[in-house]
């Protein structure tokens, strides 16, 4: 959303009818205050940002609205038809749907088994009806894609829909349902920013309509472009309660923060020999959605060179050719100046750190401890086996060093990684990768859903790293990220990449635009 | 011998057979299916085969009409289905080893039930199972009509079973509400549905439909109570129904694919019984079962939360 | 509303008690059936307890039951401590079964020391390759191996049939299907003179303890603790998952036809198609019962084993179907599952907290 920052222009929110009033929402989970005497009132036609880091009790926030959890105190009032507040029962969805509030989660709640129009009409049909194929629905969905601007096939499986398009299922599913506020969790994370813009345009015309829309989002500029009033939440609690215009990124981002945020001024590396070489590289078989088709990429000692690009065009095709997970099916591929095979252990040996997408799935092991993780990847090594038997005592005194060196908090190093916050267990997973001092380190999204602090603490060492001599291969989704750390910036699109430019000739409108596959246009 | 080999698949006997082999795996393939459609494994199927095939006969031998023994069978399966759902849905228990012990449990105590309610009979008491089927006009056709001569009223509900699932699966809101919550249970409480309510039902029912599969055996195909009756038909069918990739007609195709199969060996077995042990012709089906799911296991498209455990308001 | 509320750690005590108080749980809900089978419930119970340890005959009388139940508890707790839902238990038991026959009824003469281990090494190899075939099927075809190992359990019974009523039959046994007896030099001691107890319990328990520090304590132990965990980042962290699942595939298998292979060498002597009451099955509730942990699965077995001679030995004596044995162990399963929960979750039982 890099538009114009135009708002819906109508008299100020207290002139329109009140739709939605929490008042005092306090939640505690044990010993934690996850919101703490909240209270918000919402506006018809209001475009509200809601911001706050993780851990700021944004969801609790929202899943307490939904239905999701009970609140221990404090009460929610919701207009009815006839306009007047009324109380909403707490802890039902069902109740929260009939009031009239819509959620569209950053992960879709959609079935990919079935169409985008099944998907729309379930359980707004008694399940014991036979038959849904109603003409009233059919029209009644056609009018809302009419007013909304929302276009998508809706006979075909959700499964084969574009991330943008199955977002325009999601919001469509709450419009069917006449909502009154709707709530947007962190909605253009997954978009191309011409995409965001798009959907900025529907939030617009939405809220027009009298609509109240909640747009939860951590992507401030969007916020200031588009909402009138931002709610900021910290530590639990709302901090502040302001008409966005006045607002600048920088009070915004202190406010979240609770802190003067320093503005780091990016150095620049000092790039010497190539440490990852690709020529005309393809992986992944035609016809997959995230393949590489003929990349090429140059990526040198001392420098990051990032890639951006929305998610599913090629970054995981490519991450699994440098973690070593698949292989390439043509084209040469070199690190250091050396071909070599493909396998996650060789690439351990021709000194590849790899920093996984998802430190869920793919970084840890939850159930193992956090030794345990952090020797995952060098199990074989003499450091840490004698004759096939591990090294137990030794392997836990290094992790317990790692722990302190990498500032991680758990409470020891035989607790089980899955107890750990993502924060911290990222810090394990970096802990294992640097420790090896590697030439080329692949950071995949590294700092997806972490924290202000922790994002930092990741950020710091990707560039300490790079100082000290390592290559970094960055795929990242967040532009911002890119420009903060990112020497030379590549854009993937369509299985393609395209050829890395310094950073600094380069500005967020036209990464976005090669984002789109409107490389013509960027150039 | 080729000739005689292959003379069997033109006898009228032979399809009958197939058909009356293929039977209860229809049931319990459609069983199986509705189960996985709503993300549940239920490998308590052949202890459920064997709590249906005894508690429908026992009921019929009571007294009851054999529809009576039917609605019992059902009734039986539904339990044991409730208990695997209240394991496994909220419970959110390992679907595999539940599975596994409702199967120990519903055999065990089927067994000693039996054994309670006769103690001493050296052979198993016996029932007037259904009648053969007729149909005016079909029952007078040469060839068909032997086929249906051979089958009985509980086949015709198997066949009319198949139809009804794939109407339900298909057309129906609740269908379609099983089905998204196989792949995305998270849609399913989003718009307000329940989840656990949806499994469990879909468990229920679906056993439901396993221990009719049994009850066909000792109410239809035989007229009493065996130990070792099943001997494996339940685990046939959690195979056969990753080969009819979970839809009802492909279960039908597989069931019946599986019965001629099974027909075929019992007639072979006579020809060239004298060169062959027996025993190898008995393995057939079971090979067949193997090789059916390793045949489509790359291609299979499982239902997305297939044993995947679904607590609310955890994302 | 129930709140289920993950633990951090599981204190000792709980993993001791939970067991335990399934075992009990599962015995007082037999009460149910005995009773409306007109049994006298207390009277039956004593007797149970009586005829699993009640004498010190009784006590030998569990323990040799219970050493195939370890091998197979074993067996079932090493695969699914990797995922791999090895099921087969059963066919692998008669594998190995039949292997031990066949090199130790006379094929092949040899002093003891030589024909003893080769007896049980080919009974353990024929398990191992046994299960190898759905470990194949899985990581080559991605072929679920639960049904393939189920559906293989019947297939061996009738290969082990086919074998015991043709080429292995035992032309002495007036017509009975059942194999050669094993030559002298093949058959396990027994350990006390006048019981049936053999030194395959001190195998087991031996196999228990080593299995304990091979999967604690080595590398390899340490990679299948890793893939049966998470198989995707085990292979990201460059893992050799394929290898690892086989390595698992060998032992679960091996294990199992060692149940067989003791069985035949130190108690049976020869090989018929009921050498097995379903131990291989019963394997897998031993194994949960000790939570998959190998040392656990020595007790465990011994409390099933005594509940089977115990039912035993209480059918004989008040006439009820020794089926009450299959349900205990069927309950006890279920019972278990349920109390794992409360090794895993803090229950706590709040006001709606999630609705």
């Amino acid at each position: 959303m890099h538009s114009d920052p135009s708002r819906p222009d109508s008299g100020s929110p207290n002139s329109r009818p009140l739709v939605l009033s929490l008042a005092g929402i306090t939640k505690r989970f044990g010993a934690l205050t996850a919101n703490n005497a909240i209270s918000l009132d919402i506006h018809a036609g209001e475009i509200v940002a809601l911001l706050g880091e993780n851990g700021a009790g944004k969801t609790t926030l929202m899943s307490i609205l939904f239905g999701h959890y009970v609140a221990d105190e404090g009460t929610i009032h919701i207009a009815d038809a006839t306009g007047a507040l009324v109380p909403l029962p707490g802890g039902s969805a069902e109740a929260a749907l009939g009031a009239g509030i819509g959620m569209v989660h950053q992960h879709f709640a959609l079935a990919e088994n079935l169409t985008g129009y099944e998907n729309i009409i379930l359980g707004t049909v008694p399940l014991w009806r036979p038959g849904f194929g109603r003409a009233a629905a059919r029209r009644k969905i056609a009018g809302l894609m009419r007013q909304s601007g929302l276009a998508v096939d809706l006979d075909i499986p959700v499964g084969r829909l574009s991330v943008g398009e199955q977002q325009r299922v999601e919001i469509l599913k709450a419009l069917y349902r006449d909502v009154r506020v709707l709530i947007l969790d962190e909605p253009t994370a997954v978009l191309t920013p011409q995409e965001a813009d798009g959907l900025a345009d529907t939030v617009r015309r939405l809220a027009a309509s009298g609509l109240a829309v909640i747009f939860i989002s951590h992507k401030l500029h969007e916020v200031l472009a588009l909402c009138e009033r931002i709610v900021v939440l910290r530590g639990g609690a709302k901090v502040a309660d302001r008409p966005a215009l006045g607002a600048s990124r920088a009070l915004l981002a202190e406010l979240m923060v609770g802190r003067p945020i320093p503005t780091r001024q990016r150095t620049a590396g000092h790039p010497g020999t190539s440490v990852l070489r690709l020529a005309e590289v393809d992986v992944g078989r035609p016809g997959e959605r995230d393949r590489l088709t003929g990349a090429s990429l140059d990526l040198r000692t001392g420098e990051i060179v990032g890639i951006a690009g929305v998610s599913g065009n090629g970054q995981g095709a490519l991450a699994a050719l440098v973690a070593g997970l698949q292989p390439a099916r043509a084209g040469v591929v070199e690190i250091a100046g050396q071909a070599v095979g493909s396998g996650p252990r060789q690439r351990l040996a021709a000194g590849v750190g790899r920093i996984p997408e998802d430190r869920h799935r793919d970084g840890t092991v939850g159930a193992l401890s956090v030794a345990e993780n952090y020797v995952l990847e060098t199990i074989a090594a003499p450091e840490n086996q004698r004759g096939g038997f591990m090294k137990g005592r030794a392997i836990r005194e290094r992790a317990a060093a790692a722990i302190t060196a990498y500032d991680i908090r758990c409470p020891g190093p035989d607790v089980a990684i899955r107890s750990l916050s993502g924060g911290n267990m990222q810090k394990v997973v970096l802990a294992r990768v640097l420790e090896r001092a590697p030439r080329l380190i692949l950071a995949h999204q590294p700092t997806r859903g972490l924290d202000i602090g922790a994002t930092t603490d990741v950020h710091r060492r990707l560039l300490a790293a790079r100082d000290r001599g390592a290559g970094v291969l960055l795929i990242s989704e967040d532009l911002d990220e890119l420009f903060a750390l990112a020497d030379r910036i590549a854009v993937i699109h369509a299985g393609h990449l395209s050829e890395a430019l310094p950073a600094e000739g380069l500005d967020v409108r036209t990464v976005g635009l090669m984002m789109a596959g409107h490389a013509g246009e960027a150039a | 011998m080729m000739l005689a080999a292959l003379e069997i698949l033109t006898q009228a006997n032979f399809w009958a057979a197939a058909i009356r082999i293929a039977t209860p795996l229809i049931f319990g393939v459609l069983g199986a299916l509705i189960c996985e459609r709503a993300g549940v494994l239920n490998l308590g199927i052949e202890g459920i085969f064997v709590a249906g095939a005894m508690s429908g006969w026992l009921a019929v031998y009571s007294g009851l009409p054999l529809w009576g023994g039917v609605a019992v069978a059902a009734g039986t399966g539904a339990l044991f289905g409730l208990l695997h759902g209240v394991l496994t849905v909220p419970l959110g228990l390992s679907q595999h080893v539940t599975g596994l012990g409702i199967t120990m449990l519903a055999t065990s105590s089927t067994y000693f039930g039996y054994r309670v309610a006769f103690p001493n009979v050296s052979t198993p008491p016996r029932i007037e199972p259904f009648p053969p089927l007729h149909i005016p006009f079909l029952s007078e056709l040469p060839f068909i009509g032997t086929v249906i001569g051979q089958q009985s009223a509980f086949t015709v509900l198997a066949f009319a079973c198949v139809g009804a699932v794939a109407v339900l699966l298909a057309r129906t809101p609740l269908g379609l509400a099983i089905r998204a919550v196989g792949d995305n249970p998270e849609a399913v409480e989003a718009q307000g549905l329940s989840v656990m309510g949806l499994r469990i039902g879909a468990v229920m029912a679906g056993s439901a439909l396993m221990a009719l599969g049994g009850a066909f055996l000792t109410l239809s195909a035989f007229n009493a109570f065996y130990f070792g009756m099943i001997n494996g038909r339940g685990w046939v069918c959690i195979a056969l129904t990753v080969f009819a990739s979970w839809r009802p007609g492909k279960a039908l195709i597989g069931a019946l694919l599986f019965g001629a199969l099974d027909a075929y060996q019992l007639r072979i077995q006579t020809i060239a019984g004298g060169v062959v042990p027996s025993q190898v012709f008995l393995m057939l089906p079971y090979l067949f079962s193997i090789a059916a799911l390793v045949a489509v296991a790359r291609r299979a498209d499982y239902p997305r939360a297939l044993m995947k455990p679904y607590f609310k308001g955890q994302r | 509303m129930i709140r289920f509320i993950p633990r951090e750690r599981t204190p000792l005590w709980l993993s001791l008690a939970v067991p335990v108080g399934a075992g009990l749980a599962a015995l007082l809900l037999t009460a149910i059936p005995l009773a409306l089978a007109g049994a006298p419930v207390l009277r039956a119970f004593s007797l149970m307890a009586q005829g699993a340890a009640g004498s010190g005959f009784a006590l030998a009388e569990t323990l040799t039951r219970a050493t195939p139940l370890i091998f197979t508890g074993l067996a079932a707790a090493v695969a699914f401590r990797a995922r791999l839902w090895n099921i087969g238990g059963e066919g692998q038991l008669y594998a190995g079964a039949l292997a031990a026959v066949a090199i130790g009824a006379g094929a092949i003469t040899a002093p003891s020391w030589i024909l003893l281990p080769m007896v049980l090494i080919g009974g353990a190899l024929a398990g191992a390759a046994l299960l190898l075939v759905p470990v194949l099927f899985k990581t080559r075809f991605g072929a679920d191996e639960v049904v393939v190992t189920l559906l293989m359990n019947f297939v061996v019974m009738l290969f082990v049939q086919m074998m015991l009523e043709g080429p292995m039959k035992d032309e002495m046994a007036l017509g009975w299907p059942q194999s050669a007896p094993l030559v002298d030099e093949a058959v396990l001691p027994r350990l006390f003179e006048g019981l049936r107890l053999h030194w395959g319990l001190v195998l087991a328990v031996v196999a228990a303890g080593l299995l304990h520090v091979f999967m604690s304590r080595t590398v390899w132990g340490f990679r299948i603790r890793a893939v049966g965990e998470n198989a995707r980042a085990a292979r990201y962290a460059g893992v050799p998952v394929g290898a690892s699942m086989a390595l698992v595939g060998v032992l679960s298998g091996g294990l199992a036809g060692l149940a067989g292979a003791s069985e035949v060498a130190g108690l049976k002597g020869y090989l018929t198609a009921d050498l097995s009451p379903g131990f291989g099955y019963a394997g897998i509730v031993v194994a949960t019962l000790a939570n998959l942990s190998p040392l656990g699965v020595v007790p465990s077995a011994i409390f099933i084993a005594g509940v089977f001679v115990g039912a035993d030995s209480m059918s004989r004596a008040i006439g009820v179907s020794n089926y009450l044995a299959d349900l205990v162990v069927a309950l006890a399963l279920l019972c278990v599952l349920i109390g794992g929960l409360m090794t895993r979750f803090r229950i706590a039982i709040v006001h709606r907290e999630i609705a």
